[in-house]
């Protein structure tokens, strides 16, 4: 089996969004990952949450890397244009398309494989160049698909199927990204949709780079007691300290939030981001602050999770560049090319 | 006897020790009495210290390439006394620092020695020791406009200019110049034998390096986006672009600017900007060279697989590894032609000349976004670092981009179907869409694994070979589209051919292979894949002279395993030192190939003189030529 078309047939009650399309006008192929992977988890949120911002499926860009989670931007969005490029290098990739075109929105999917070994050089310094985009790691701790090695993001302790324990220090890319300074960065679970959803639709409308680790358990490889990557761990071990709910423009806040606990903050398209502490003292916008608290958990073994550090009047590269607002990729020899009398001059300016 | 515009000239200097805009000038004031010359800078991979040298060639034959031999030599660098006096030829000049005394165990009573005090002279004339040591190159820049001719108001006009805006500058820099050319003309035979004069020949000629050329050459051609990693020899290309784009493509009301420069983490990362780029359909380009190129190879395979435009140019340095990172060579030929895994092959030019990166670099954003892959621009130090005459860059104001076989929107509504991998006009090339372009037609997935005509992943065998076997119906596509060889003479039963910074000693060469009865068709490589033309020049001559810059004749391998051509046709001339090839190397390899082969030669009246023409022709020997390297 090598490509699985789904079958074109709607549910006639299906819901539309604002646009007319229903949530099957998001989806992509079938997915053949193992049946039970995060992953899949993480497309059908990026799916329903594409569906819920009723952006047209032909603006997103999809980008990824090498692994299972890089063949994912498969299984979501197949009405997109999508790019599955090499082995830690959908950074890259990424940059290209985000310069090309300013518009677009970018969806960037990698693994821990993919962006904390092979690619951590990429994803630092994506990381440091602002780019626009939403940038998801489906965090297995494994290698799956060359069958089961540690990868970087593994805890050290944590054990293999067989109970061979990782004797390796973790990367953790949340900390990485909070440090390298990324303007929006998050942590969720596959196995928690009600998190993840707001969050992504939260990072798709941040403008700047926003990333969202999110531990996506490997059920093939990594899903066993000893795992600290295994749905039973993180069901038990994930705590949130800042909960997103996404507002939409125009639409009312209606739940009810007891004083200091909930802040509003403005996304670029008009729309809110409703952020509801559920740790009193934590501030999402201090990033020294955000970084102290997710160490002093990762020493206590915790996964903390939720919308950990945002900074909603971030830039992003383009601005850094000071490119003009239409995309590059539209420009044509008019506006590119500054013709015969303009190359005198220089000629003489050479002589 | 006095002979005009017809020496080398070479600067032994110390690196940091700003010898180099002295030098600038000597070669600019020399432009700008219309005399041609090209310069070459032999500097060492290091910021201050060690030495540096800078050499003129001043040719009124219009010779760019370099000759063996110094005729005057500056010799300011202590260190490298002792081989730079053993440069210059009998007969030739040593102008020297007489303030110290020159070590007498150096003297050679085959040249003119010509000292003068510069240290001593500038003591007096200023209080700061920083001064007195900038002013050294100016002291002798000075000496030079008495010794050869060189119009001193073209050097005070340019002093003026160059130091516009910091005029505090001016009077000193000229005081300076004064000191050198009073000296010389009071205490030295003036003018020597060896002298300038002005002409005309240059007519609206230009001076610049590839390099810069080049950059306005990406400009011109509609790049947008520059990735790049810093490395010696290439920086100064996408440093160049950056420069004139902030010039040439910046909006005048807002100051937003139609192009984007991103200086990269590495190689890696900076191909796979210009190939996310081109992905999403806008003109983007890299500058790099030999170990950029080896660091890109994984992605160009995937943008040869994939099919995405993307141009790159490689600035040769001689390698392998860091090898010799401010010397010169042609050593990337291989490794570019069919660099990654797989069956991967790259179309190539071979630029020889500033104008022709200037053409090509416009040309590779046309040819990439035409055959969707991407287009390698061989340049090296020689042609992109130097400054070189060149005729003026020009540019066709009716010319439109070919921006390939891209649908729009509406022609996505005119077909019933699409299949990105199609070959529908059966040239190999499919019809591609770029993001954003439809709300429910022609997205697909790029990818570097197997895919069938519609891009849907498949491992199946025949729809993998079908798609290797249209790649390669793309590939002669392409090799229609390079740009052609430029073949000269006709004939003769052996051909000699070269390509890229080679050319630049080869007139020379070959007119004194002429006038030592050795005849030659000529023809310059300038794209890969080959056409039909190449094929038949090597087929049609006994035996071909191929002149190179790298170890192993990586042309010869690369013209072998493509034309199918008999190895043993092929004699390669070769060098590998790092300086350019020069006409000397070049007309000794052939000339002893001949001695070897016991070929006959024509014999030409007044031989060994210049422009002689052959009388008659001896018979033609039945001798084999073999194929052994005579370098």
């Amino acid at each position: 089996m090598t490509f699985v078309a789904k079958p074109r047939v709607h549910h006639p009650l299906l819901p539309t969004n604002e646009i007319g399309l229903t949530r099957r006008d998001y989806e992509g192929l079938v997915s053949t990952l193992c049946a039970g992977c995060g992953h899949d988890s993480v497309s059908a949120a990026i799916v329903q949450a594409c569906a819920e911002l009723a952006i047209p499926p032909h603006q997103f860009a999809k980008v990824s890397g090498i692994g299972c989670s890089s063949k994912t931007p498969s299984y979501f969005l197949g009405n997109s244009h999508g790019f599955n490029s090499v082995h830690g290098r959908m950074p890259s990739v990424a940059t290209g398309a985000n310069l090309a075109n300013r518009e677009l929105y970018c969806i960037g999917v990698s693994g821990d494989g993919d962006s904390a070994s092979i690619g951590i050089g990429q994803f630092a310094h994506i990381v440091r160049r602002r780019i626009n985009m939403l940038y998801i790691v489906d965090n297995n701790g494994t290698y799956g698909l060359t069958k089961g090695q540690f990868s970087a993001t593994n805890d050290k302790g944590s054990t293999s199927k067989k109970g061979v324990p990782n004797l390796y220090e973790p990367i953790d890319l949340v900390s990485m990204a909070l440090q390298i300074g990324a303007s929006f960065v998050a942590r969720s679970f596959s196995g928690d949709k009600a998190q993840l959803v707001p969050l992504i639709k939260a990072g798709l409308l941040h403008r700047g780079f926003a990333f969202i680790d999110v531990i996506s358990p490997c059920v093939a490889f990594n899903n066993h007691n000893g795992s600290t990557k295994s749905y039973d761990y993180l069901r038990t071990h994930a705590a949130s300290v800042v909960t997103a709910d996404f507002i939409a423009a125009g639409e009312e806040i209606t739940a009810d939030y007891a004083p200091g606990e909930a802040e509003t903050v403005r996304m670029p398209d008009g729309s809110r981001l409703r952020l509801r502490k559920l740790d009193g003292s934590y501030d999402p916008h201090n990033r020294a602050h955000a970084l102290e608290h997710v160490l002093e958990a990762q020493q206590e073994g915790e996964v903390v999770t939720g919308l950990l550090y945002v900074d909603p009047d971030a830039s992003d590269c383009h601005e850094i560049l000071d490119t003009v607002e239409t995309p590059l990729n539209a420009l044509g020899e008019a506006e590119l090319c500054p013709g015969s009398e303009a190359l005198d001059r220089i000629n003489a300016s050479f002589r | 006897m006095t002979t005009y515009n017809d020496f080398v000239i070479r600067f032994a200097n110390v690196n940091g020790s700003g010898s180099a805009s002295a030098n600038g000038m000597f070669a600019k004031a020399l432009f700008r009495m219309g005399v041609p010359i090209a310069t070459r800078n032999i500097f060492p991979s290091n910021i201050e210290g060690l030495p540096t040298w800078f050499e003129v060639r001043v040719s009124e034959d219009r010779h760019h390439g370099r000759r063996e031999g110094v005729d005057l030599m500056v010799a300011m660098n202590a260190e490298t006394y002792a081989e730079d006096v053993a440069s210059v030829v009998p007969g030739g000049f040593l102008l020297y620092d007489n303030s110290k005394g020159l070590d007498r165990r150096l003297f050679r009573p085959d040249i003119t020695e010509i000292g003068i005090p510069i240290a001593k002279l500038l003591l007096p004339e200023f209080a700061d020791p920083k001064q007195r040591k900038l002013f050294k190159n100016i002291v002798y820049l000075g000496a030079l406009s008495a010794l050869i001719n060189i119009d001193f108001e073209v050097i005070t006009g340019m002093v003026s200019t160059q130091y516009r805006g910091k005029d505090e500058l001016i009077a000193p820099n000229i005081h300076a110049l004064e000191i050198g050319r009073g000296y010389a003309r009071e205490y030295l035979d003036c003018p020597l034998p060896i002298q300038l004069r002005r002409t005309s020949a240059l007519g609206d000629s230009i001076m610049i390096d590839g390099n810069a050329a080049a950059a306005l050459g990406a400009i011109y051609g509609g790049a947008t986006i520059c990735a790049w990693y810093p490395i010696t020899p290439s920086t100064s290309m996408a440093e160049a672009f950056e420069k004139h784009a902030g010039q040439l493509r910046t909006e005048t009301e807002t100051g937003q600017r139609k192009f984007a420069v991103l200086q990269a983490e590495d190689e890696l990362s900076a191909i796979g900007i210009v190939i996310g780029a081109g992905w999403n359909g806008a003109r983007a380009f890299t500058a790099t060279s030999g170990p950029g190129l080896s660091l890109m190879s994984e992605f160009l395979g995937l943008a040869y697989f994939a099919e995405i435009p993307a141009v790159l140019f490689d600035i040769q340095r001689a390698g392998p590894s860091t090898g010799m990172p401010t010397r010169t060579q042609q050593g990337d030929v291989l490794l570019a032609a069919y660099a990654s895994h797989g069956d991967t092959k790259h179309p190539l030019m071979f630029p020889s000349s500033p104008k022709e990166c200037f053409d090509f670099a416009a040309d590779a954003m046309d040819l990439a976004d035409r055959l969707q892959t991407p287009v390698i621009v061989l340049s090296d130090l020689e042609v992109g670092m130097n400054d070189n005459l060149s005729e003026p860059l020009t540019w066709d104001d009716s010319r439109r981009y070919d921006r390939g076989k891209v649908l729009s929107r509406e022609d996505l509504d005119a077909i019933e179907e699409f299949g990105r991998y199609v070959d529908v006009d059966g040239d190999g090339i499919g019809y591609r869409t770029l993001p954003g372009t439809h709300p429910t037609k022609g997205a697909f997935f790029t990818r570097g694994t197997s895919r069938d005509a519609y891009a849907r992943y498949t491992e199946a065998p025949e729809a993998y070979t079908e798609n290797m076997d249209r790649l390669l119906v793309k590939w002669r596509t392409a090799a229609s589209l390079v740009p052609a060889p430029e073949i000269s003479g006709h004939g003769h039963r052996a051909g000699i051919v070269f390509y890229g910074s080679t050319a630049m000693p080869m007139g020379e060469a070959m007119q004194r292979l002429a006038d030592e009865g050795v005849q030659l068709d000529a023809m310059r490589i300038r794209g890969f894949p080959f056409s039909q033309e190449v094929t038949e020049f090597l087929h049609r001559h006994e035996f071909v002279f191929l002149v190179e810059q790298n170890r192993d004749a990586q042309m010869k391998t690369l013209l072998v395993n493509e034309t199918g051509v008999d190895a043993a046709k092929i004699v390669p001339v070769l060098y590998y030192g790092g300086m350019s090839i020069s006409a000397d190397t070049i007309q000794a390899s052939v000339l002893d190939h001949y001695e070897k082969m016991r070929l006959p030669r024509l014999w030409a009246v007044g031989r060994g003189t210049r422009g002689g023409t052959p009388r008659m022709q001896t018979a033609i020997g039945r001798g084999s030529p073999g194929g052994d390297s005579v370098a």
